[in-house]
């Protein structure tokens, strides 16, 4: 018998969520001086709900400004088929021509940095943005590529091995302590 | 899922996933650049022993979108005509670097023996009478997308209309449709049906007026002049008269319904009236759809595969 038990920590309840999605909200409206330029990008399927959250934030503090809401599947562009399986998520929706436009790209965990890499390249098939910046829930470190957040919900210390769970409801890590016994 | 030489390789979940991933490839084609890096450094040879443009153009396009190289070895200008056996072209080309073959051959089961003689993915274009997988899978998620549906066929009607027999279109598609839910008639007369359709899950009819009016798909086949020899072939007034889609019919398919065709069309022979004056035509729809399945099969067979080798041992 061989059994591993596992901690599990809240790190961020509904409230903090809620809180730091409506200061990113305003700190991509307070550097982004015009705002008609902007194009709010979550990353399928872990980033679309916090886009369509910041997007909603965005639409109250400018009710002026209508911003575009999209979303991009990176299956295609995964630089590690070969060391994970294919998870298809939804498809590709970009509703504008990203020439010129200034980019935020969203998404839930900054981790390796890989998946925002291949996000570059399937952004750059739907035209030549300005800027792209990045707003991500929670960076937890372990870079593998020169890539920074330019938003953080909550910066999180990690092993490697912890798993982080982000959703509506808050944020979870989960750490394997125990070993075989 | 290593290879694809028939329908009855994948389950029917298998089959969902593909037309689910169809729908990934499409949203690709439907951009100004439509290419993605997703099968970079994927070799892809189609190997053609029999007459084909769209369906090896299909592939190809499929496999360049994917950003896959593209090998295309054609029969009739190679060294087949200087007594080269299939399994020594194969193996030549195998020794090349090749990932994936995509084979036509007048043979039926031909793609299945290539098998062994390759480590390399096969996928059958169409082998003699017998398959022709993904010309199913493109005209399953040509009706499904049509029809609003993701996965089902459940309560549609598609006649099947022509040389059932000689036809591996038919083959192919009687499976996929019916394992989709739909309910499948052939329509044709007996010279042109199996000897037995036992174990088929179809019904018959004896002439196209008899359902014209009440399916949801009318599919109609090529007749095929180049597989059935003169005796077999009933006299072609005689045929149209009965099973060819006349202006008259067409008007009296549902307004709903959906006419396909695998093509080349043969105007005057099965497709007497004009399809482009047909509102339920979806004939080059199928076409489109087609490269969007080719990728979606060429990417599950070629993404897949890596997974495996690596598992198998390379880094674990």
């Amino acid at each position: 018998m061989s059994s591993t038990s596992t901690a599990s920590s809240e790190i961020l309840g509904v409230t903090d969520v809620d809180k730091a999605l409506k200061r990113i909200a305003h700190e991509i409206v307070e550097r982004n001086s015009d705002l008609s330029d902007v194009v709010i990008v979550g990353m399928q399927t872990g980033g679309t709900w916090i886009a369509s959250r910041l997007h909603n934030n965005i639409a109250q503090i400018s009710p002026a400004v209508s911003v575009p809401l999209g979303a991009v599947d990176i299956s295609m562009y995964r630089d590690d088929f070969s060391l994970r399986p294919l998870v298809l998520s939804a498809p590709t929706d970009i509703p504008v021509d990203l020439t010129g436009r200034t980019v935020v790209l969203v998404d839930d965990v900054l981790f390796t940095g890989r998946t925002v890499r291949a996000a570059l390249e399937a952004l750059n098939d739907h035209g030549r943005p300005r800027a792209v910046q990045l707003a991500v829930m929670v960076d937890r470190g372990h870079r593998e590529l020169p890539i920074r957040p330019d938003y953080v919900g909550k910066n999180i210390p990690t092993h490697f091995s912890d798993e982080v769970s982000v959703g509506p409801d808050g944020v979870t890590v989960v750490t394997a302590s125990g070993e075989s016994q | 899922m290593k290879h694809l030489l028939s329908t009855r390789d994948l389950g029917t979940e298998d089959i969902v996933s593909i037309l689910a991933m169809a729908d990934h490839m499409a949203e690709i084609n439907s951009r100004a650049v439509p290419k993605v890096p997703a099968l970079r450094g994927r070799t892809v040879a189609s190997v053609f022993f029999e007459d084909s443009t769209r369906t090896r153009l299909s592939f190809e396009t499929a496999a360049t979108r994917l950003s896959a190289e593209v090998m295309t070895f054609t029969a009739s200008s190679s060294s087949v005509n200087k007594g080269e056996s299939l399994r020594d072209t194969i193996e030549t080309l195998s020794a090349m670097g090749v990932d994936a073959f995509v084979v036509r051959h007048k043979s039926s089961g031909a793609p299945q023996q290539i098998t062994q003689w390759t480590d390399a993915a096969v996928i059958n274009a169409g082998d003699g009478w017998h398959q022709h997988p993904t010309q199913a899978l493109l005209d399953a998620y040509t009706i499904t997308r049509n029809f609003n549906e993701l996965n089902s066929m459940q309560g549609r009607t598609v006649a099947i209309v022509g040389d059932i027999k000689h036809s591996r279109v038919a083959r192919s598609g009687i499976d996929v449709f019916t394992r989709l839910g739909a309910k499948v008639v052939l329509v044709a007369p007996t010279a042109f049906l199996p000897s037995s359709l036992d174990g088929w899950g179809v019904t018959t009819a004896d002439s196209l007026d008899e359902v014209i009016g009440v399916v949801d798909v009318v599919y109609m086949l090529r007749i095929q002049r180049e597989r059935i020899d003169a005796a077999q072939m009933p006299s072609l007034r005689e045929y149209s008269s009965l099973f060819a889609l006349t202006p008259e019919r067409a008007a009296r398919m549902q307004s709903h319904a959906l006419l396909l065709h695998p093509g080349p069309i043969n105007r005057g022979v099965e497709m007497i009236v004009d399809p482009s004056l047909v509102p339920g035509s979806r004939i080059l729809q199928q076409v489109t759809n087609g490269i969007s399945i080719r990728m979606a099969v060429l990417f599950s067979l070629l993404g897949g595969d890596a997974t495996t080798t690596l598992q198998n041992g390379v880094e674990a």
